[in-house]
């Protein structure tokens, strides 16, 4: 009876997260969606606690609190530029526990292929997705470096490990004493997660985060098989979609493929053909003449990028972006998908400094009206404007959609060295004859517009 | 019997995969990073499992495993709910101000 009851109580909070999710389409009623999902998940929590198999409350008590403290503290304290960050840790918790519970698992369920074939898959995915995730964190964080790190043999090594993993599954599955195996397993599939992140670029990261995303829902998913529970498959399924439609999106918007972001350590050979001399001059002015300009503009572009995020520039741009409204010009920001670390960082930087939602656009927005812009303004970003995507087709990012500031009137670079992008080519965007360089740190920068501005 | 339960659970996650793909792409690009956040959290049920591995009192060893089980899936879910949530409060329309 009390089976029926929980299980019935699962069935609601898998349509509370359903709902939830529902409510994310608009930011409107997001907020909302999100309590809503919250209480799915309190609801399933309780309701597990009513278990006829458990007996010992205190080592739960103990657990949820010590969680709980943990959680609500670093997700109180923590910035909005470190965002990506965050959502790489907690992803990563999230694949470890799915491990732990598949390890324990293998101790109390009775032996049989579903239940151990399954523990099998809920520690490997849950052991890539932990590692995966830390090694994410640590290039978001510069605790390792952002470029990708290749040494030789790399995808043999690689390839060679995921046959003894699959090895190591098959034995896992069959033999009934199969301890060993699980360790092998363990061992093997956090070094797996080290392994296929560490080649990765800093700028490729809004596609790792994603999919490692997905990995843990899908690691949520295979723990609901060793526990035969329904609501982890829901849960787990809707999350692993999700994953997996970010990490499409992300790869479409640099016209790459899966497997390239993923294995050929992008960014790691200089890519650029060094025909600089032939592009003409860079242009440099002082802010002070960038604001007799913009005084006289009547329509703004602002395209932000990763630089944006570093300089911790989004409350001064939005300062910014208000005066240049005050003095009648109508603003908006270009956002590109690829735009920062992760998927909407820049929405959501740009949201914390009190920027409507509704003067964002995306790029297939403002490219069209490109041409009646009268300023367009690059703040900390490189490859989402560089013209080789569409001019040049030997180039590595030929086809990237990108937000096409060239058209502009006047395109002004805020950056702070001629320094090359993420994908290490020259951006020719940067020697237009309507180009214009605007050197030095961009907070400083847009400070002295800001100033230029009041007086 | 086995097998009829692998189906009956194979039957579930389809379905869930097909409605996930539904309703993540009617999400817009702003909200992607509280999407994911949000998502996340919801990836943290593992916690339920976690519960019942610390709870049944099996082993010395299992009970270890799921009480570390609980603290990270914890970590996760509520970590993820509180950031979502910070985030979602900053959107706002200029008018609602």
């Amino acid at each position: 009876m009390i089976d029926n009851l929980i299980n019935f109580s699962y069935l609601i909070a898998s349509c509370l997260f359903i709902f939830g999710l529902k409510l994310l389409s608009s930011p409107k009623t997001a907020r909302r969606g999100n309590f809503i999902s919250a209480v799915g998940m309190l609801l399933a929590v309780v309701v597990t606690l009513f278990y006829q198999g458990i007996i010992d409350y205190k080592v739960i008590a103990a657990g949820l609190l010590i969680g709980s403290f943990i959680g609500i503290y670093s997700a109180r304290k923590v910035e909005m530029t470190k965002m990506p960050e965050m959502v790489a840790l907690l992803n990563g918790f999230g694949g470890l526990s799915s491990l732990l519970v598949g390890w324990a698992a293998n101790i109390t369920e009775p032996f049989s292929y579903l239940s151990s074939s399954t523990i099998f898959l809920s520690i490997l995915i849950g052991g890539v997705t932990f590692t995966g995730s830390l090694i994410a964190w640590a290039k978001l964080s510069e605790k390792l470096p952002g470029r990708p790190l290749i040494f030789s043999f790399q995808n043999v090594i690689n390839f060679a490990l995921i046959v003894s993993l699959i090895a190591c599954g098959v034995f896992f599955t069959i033999f009934e004493i199969n301890t060993n195996y699980l360790y092998a397993t363990i061992a093997g599939s956090l070094l797996l997660g080290i392994l296929l992140v560490i080649p990765i670029g800093g700028a490729d990261m809004p596609v790792v985060i994603s999919l490692l995303n997905s990995y843990s829902g899908l690691a949520a998913c295979a723990a609901g098989f060793v526990i035969k529970n329904n609501i982890l498959i829901v849960s787990g399924a809707l999350v692993g979609a999700s994953g997996i439609i970010l990490t499409s999106i992300m790869c479409k918007a640099m016209n790459r493929s899966l497997k390239n972001v993923l294995f050929s350590g992008f960014g790691a050979k200089k890519a650029g053909k060094g025909g600089s001399q032939e592009l003409g001059e860079v242009k440099s002015m002082t802010s002070q003449d960038a604001y007799y300009v913009l005084e006289a503009a009547k329509s703004v572009v602002i395209v932000p990028g990763y630089g944006l995020a570093v300089a911790q520039a989004q409350h001064i741009v939005k300062e910014f972006s208000e005066l240049l409204q005050k003095n009648g010009a109508e603003v908006k920001y270009a956002i590109h998908s690829v735009a920062g670390r992760m998927p909407g960082h820049m929405n959501v930087l740009l949201a914390e400094a009190g920027v409507s939602y509704d003067i964002l656009a995306e790029t297939d927005d403002v490219n069209p009206i490109m041409n009646s812009v009268d300023v367009c303004l690059v703040i900390g970003a490189n490859d989402v404007v560089n013209p080789a995507a569409i001019e040049d087709k030997d180039s590595v990012i030929y086809g990237m959609p990108i937000i096409e500031a060239h058209h502009a009137k006047n395109v002004f670079i805020l950056k702070r060295s001629m320094g090359s992008g993420f994908a290490g080519i020259v951006n020719p965007l940067f020697y237009k004859d309507n180009s214009t360089m605007i050197f030095g740190d961009a907070k400083k920068t847009l400070q002295e517009l800001v100033s230029e501005f009041k007086n | 019997m086995e097998t009829q339960v692998l189906l009956l659970l194979a039957f579930v996650l389809i379905l869930s995969i097909f409605l996930g793909f539904e309703l993540i792409s009617k999400v817009p690009s702003t909200l992607h990073t509280p999407l994911m956040s949000g998502s996340n959290a919801i990836s943290g049920i593992t916690l339920v499992g976690a519960l019942i591995s610390a709870g049944n009192g099996f082993s010395y060893t299992s009970t270890l495993l799921g009480f570390f089980a609980i603290v990270f899936a914890t970590v996760n879910v509520v970590g993820g709910y509180v950031v979502t949530n910070r985030m979602l409060e900053m959107f706002k329309k200029k008018e609602e101000k």
